[in-house]
């Protein structure tokens, strides 16, 4: 380790005032948050630091079944994350399932990939690697996956009768649905192009500030920033159209009739 | 054929389940093939259906047709004008826009025909004109099942009657 500045406990003290002042500046505007913010700023600090003890046991054992029952965890609670986030969810289970089963299929197929191709670290499942590359792309496909499902439920219940009147017309559920569909990936995909698109000029990623924090060169930063944007772009854009594809068979049947009594009846209406 | 019946006793259900948009039990078939026998979208584009408040998928009204120029002679009998095409959704009244949805339901060459109160917002003119276009339909072989409140206007335009009540659907004499 080159050049980085180890925080103590004191540090952490000091940067919390912060947090502090914030919640004063809630009780004394009447903002309400207080509460919230407080909890929210506990929550983070007991859960980043359970993350690290768990980085820290799993890099001293380098096991493939660890590594793959830490990156299950994170899948499932990426699974209930974006289940909340919904307006309108799909009845039963399939609000939860289809939302988890595309993150993790997608999460995981970019993750391996670019561990098997572009990083190669030995062994391949090293949690080192593996753990903090499969966070930060759950992440947002998380994000893509639960606006793009958002997308299309409200989408098919607000314009049901222009989707019902092209099925009337004797169009097929693709169809129909189409312009739906069409929204409802472009949503899921706006974040990671604004992100590209914004970041180095707007914004300094947090991974890549982190390793240069670290003491790692700017260039080699970047360059493990940019393969991190690619595999964020790839795994939500396959995340997303599993789900918005998985989410409009759903809400159709084979006899390309529009089913929003599948959409969960205690969604708004 | 005329349906009628009180409100909200599910004349407008029974058509939504003839024309196969809602999960429904029965069985419903066309000239002896029975509707399960095809997909969906075929047995819908054998039978047309204009809801009582149709819906609308583009921005104006020309993209919901395919082929504006063969439904120029309709739009200019039903008393609308030829640069309808270009107006914005938000353009034409209620009676405008069931209209216009009629002729996009017969511009799909229908065999069956299900109206829901097709004439309810319509003036005496336009009335008059969408019975007569209809009644040369039915010369030509389509069939149609029309939802009307109007007793005069079931006379005018039907030979047999249903009766629907209580969600309950029986053939009416007369």
């Amino acid at each position: 380790m080159n050049g980085y500045i180890a925080l103590s406990t004191t540090d952490l003290a000091l940067g919390s005032l912060l947090v502090l002042a914030n919640a004063l500046l809630s009780l004394v505007l009447h903002l309400g948050v207080h509460r919230r913010l407080l909890v929210a700023a506990v929550r983070m600090v007991v859960q980043l630091s359970l993350m690290g003890l768990v980085l820290a046991t799993l890099f001293s054992h380098v096991s493939p079944l660890w590594t793959v029952l830490a990156a299950l965890v994170m899948v499932g609670f990426a699974g209930r994350e974006a289940t909340a986030r919904q307006d309108r969810p799909l009845a039963g289970w399939w609000s939860l399932g289809l939302g988890t089963a595309c993150m993790t299929m997608a999460a995981s197929l970019v993750t391996v990939f670019a561990l098997t191709t572009a990083l190669r670290p030995d062994p391949w499942y090293d949690p080192r690697y593996a753990i903090p590359l499969l966070g930060m792309i759950l992440g947002n496909t998380m994000t893509g996956v639960s606006l793009g499902l958002n997308s299309l439920t409200n989408g098919v219940a607000l314009r049901r009768s222009a989707v019902e009147a092209r099925l009337m017309l004797g169009a097929v559920r693709l169809d129909a649905l189409g312009p739906v569909i069409r929204e409802s990936l472009r949503s899921a995909m706006m974040p990671i192009i604004n992100s590209m698109a914004a970041t180095g000029v707007v914004s300094l990623p947090g991974m890549m500030t982190g390793q240069i924090l670290g003491g790692v060169a700017p260039m080699e930063a970047v360059k493990y920033q940019i393969l991190i944007m690619f595999l964020i772009a790839g795994g939500t854009g396959l995340g997303a159209v599993g789900a918005v594809m998985g989410g409009v068979f759903r809400l159709t049947d084979s006899r390309h009739r529009l089913r929003l009594d599948r959409l969960a009846s205690t969604g708004k209406t | 054929m005329a349906v009628r019946g009180p409100s909200g006793a599910g004349k407008s259900l029974l058509l939504r389940a003839i024309v196969d948009l809602d999960p429904n039990k029965g069985e419903v078939s066309l000239d002896g093939t029975s509707r399960e026998a095809m997909s969906g979208p075929a047995w819908r584009r054998l039978v047309g259906y204009l809801p009582a408040e149709p819906g609308w998928w583009g921005d104006r009204v020309g993209e919901h047709f395919t082929d504006w120029a063969a439904a120029r002679p309709l739009i200019a009998r039903l008393g609308l004008p030829d640069d309808a095409r270009d107006w914005p959704l938000t353009r034409p009244s209620t009676g405008e826009r069931i209209r216009l949805a009629l002729i996009r339901a017969l511009a799909a060459h229908p065999k069956v025909l299900l109206l829901d109160e097709p004439t309810a917002a319509l003036d005496a003119a336009s009335v008059a004109a969408v019975e007569t276009l209809i009644a040369e339909r039915v010369e030509d072989g389509l069939a149609v099942l029309w939802v009307t409140h109007d007793a005069a206007q079931g006379e005018r335009v039907a030979r047999r009657f249903l009766k629907v009540e209580a969600g309950r659907v029986s053939e009416d004499g007369k």
